[in-house]
């Protein structure tokens, strides 16, 4: 049993070592999902140590950067959880319609899935025009493909489910043209989304912006990073700009709780005090 | 052998399986019992508050970052991983699904296992794939005690079944005979 504690010393080491060396920060995520990355990265790498994990990191960056794409999660879809998006339709984009001019950021966007669902509601209710659309992710590999905005369409079935249920009135075929075994996304929809590099954890304000979406990214993180992570988003929204989190996320356990109102409690949707 | 935590993985059947498990638990209940139980990823949680009604502890779904406390049973919500961090407190995860569970039996069982070694007892119950075997090895690796419902007991056997095939379970027993083990299990914690 000595063994985990040895090995709790040693995933510290490991994450020291690679922010060190490449400068991303996972020394503040929770420990458990990393322990479970880096167990999986090891069985399937053949490694039986710890520490020969450390040597590879920092002597192989090919390793070091297939360990980057372990820690990003990159699950995700198109209108994940519609009751939230048709909470949005209800209850945010009235909000966004006072404004003349409408700045989103979307906090780790991944492959894009839900940037996309933002951008064609931003459409649907005559708003896109007026919008930017910041989304933004730590891992350049997933931004590269949310930007070429190309979708297997294996999972096109369950996205236009998903579409409907989330109140949408279009057929969801006239946002994509399929090609072979993909989906292209209409050029329209990518207009005004500027997709840049962002760490939440390394990075700083950029933008002061109407609406936040950042869902199930705070899970992944501590206390004390989820407060660091929640300063950022007071900082970055206007007086009565809205965060919208995951449906299992919330600021109960953060320094925030106090600054933000709840405009949808079940679809964990907060809307910034004056 | 004192134990801190229970962990139950069930599926297919296991909603009915609880409730005759949690009709038997009585109000002096104190180890904390976590709960995966494989679910749609657009349920509600009307289940859990059916099943509450039915029980006489206090049931709820896993909120991410809550501490694990004496006498109350944890569900994992749907559509997430359910992980147990080394101060007990609970983690969630939407990484990608696994034995195409979402929450996962094994994602929790293994990370349980980390935290609580021995002092940790896990349960298998009634369902239909192998979620749960790998979580189980690792709780016997660990040193933990290991029960399986008897697979001809169980409303689906294959799930049981799969986990016996993989570790010798320390109890293999009927619902009701599990829960009356855990109660006594569970008297033997509070002395």
């Amino acid at each position: 049993m000595e063994y985990t504690d040895t090995s709790e010393h040693e995933i510290f080491l490991l994450l020291e070592a690679f922010y060190q060396k490449y400068g991303y920060d996972f020394r503040q995520y929770s420990q458990a999902h990393i322990m479970r990355r880096i167990s999986n990265r090891m069985a399937m790498s053949g490694l039986k140590e710890i520490s020969q994990m450390q040597y590879k990191i920092l002597n192989d960056e090919a390793f070091a950067s297939l360990f980057l794409q372990d820690l990003s999660i990159i699950v995700t879809e198109m209108f994940r959880d519609p009751g939230f998006y048709k909470s949005l339709r209800e209850n945010v984009i009235p909000v966004l319609k006072t404004y003349p001019f409408i700045k989103i950021w979307h906090v780790g966007c991944s492959t894009g899935e839900e940037v996309y669902s933002v951008a064609v509601i931003m459409q649907e209710e005559g708003l896109y025009d007026r919008t930017t659309i910041y989304a933004t992710d730590f891992n350049q590999q997933a931004l590269n493909r949310a930007k070429e905005g190309i979708f297997s369409n294996t999972m096109i079935k369950e996205y236009t489910v998903n579409y409907q249920l989330s109140g949408g009135r279009e057929p969801f075929s006239d946002y994509y043209t399929s090609y072979y075994d993909n989906v292209i996304m209409n050029p329209s929809l990518k207009k005004n989304i500027v997709w840049a590099n962002h760490n939440l954890v390394t990075d700083s304000v950029f933008a002061e912006v109407h609406l936040i979406l950042c869902r199930n990214v705070l899970i992944y993180f501590d206390k004390n990073l989820q407060n660091k992570v929640q300063q950022l988003f007071y900082d970055s929204l206007i007086n009565g700009g809205i965060l919208c989190l995951g449906s299992k996320e919330g600021l109960r356990f953060t320094d925030f709780n106090e600054k933000y109102s709840e405009l949808d409690k079940k679809q964990r949707i907060f809307k910034k005090k004056y | 052998m004192h134990y801190k935590a229970i962990v139950i993985g069930t599926s297919s059947g296991g909603m009915n399986a609880l409730r005759v498990m949690f009709s038997i638990l009585t109000q002096d209940f104190k180890t904390p019992i976590i709960i995966v139980q494989h679910i749609g990823a657009h349920s509600d949680n009307l289940w859990i508050k059916l099943l509450n009604d039915k029980c006489n502890l206090c049931l709820k779904e896993a909120d991410e970052k809550e501490k694990i406390e004496n006498g109350v049973v944890y569900i994992a919500p749907p559509n997430y991983h359910l992980l147990i961090e080394k101060d007990k407190t609970f983690s969630l995860t939407i990484d990608e699904r696994v034995n195409y569970s979402r929450p996962s039996i094994d994602v929790l069982f293994e990370s349980a296992a980390e935290v609580y070694k021995s002092s940790l007892i896990g349960v298998v119950l009634t369902g239909s794939n192998h979620d749960g075997t790998n979580g189980i090895k690792r709780i016997k690796q660990y040193g933990g005690l290991v029960i399986i419902q008897n697979p001809e007991t169980a409303e689906s056997s294959f799930m049981p079944a799969s986990a016996i095939a993989a570790v010798k379970p320390d109890y293999i027993l009927s619902l009701k005979d599990i829960a009356e083990l855990l109660m006594k299990l569970d008297k033997q914690l509070i002395k």
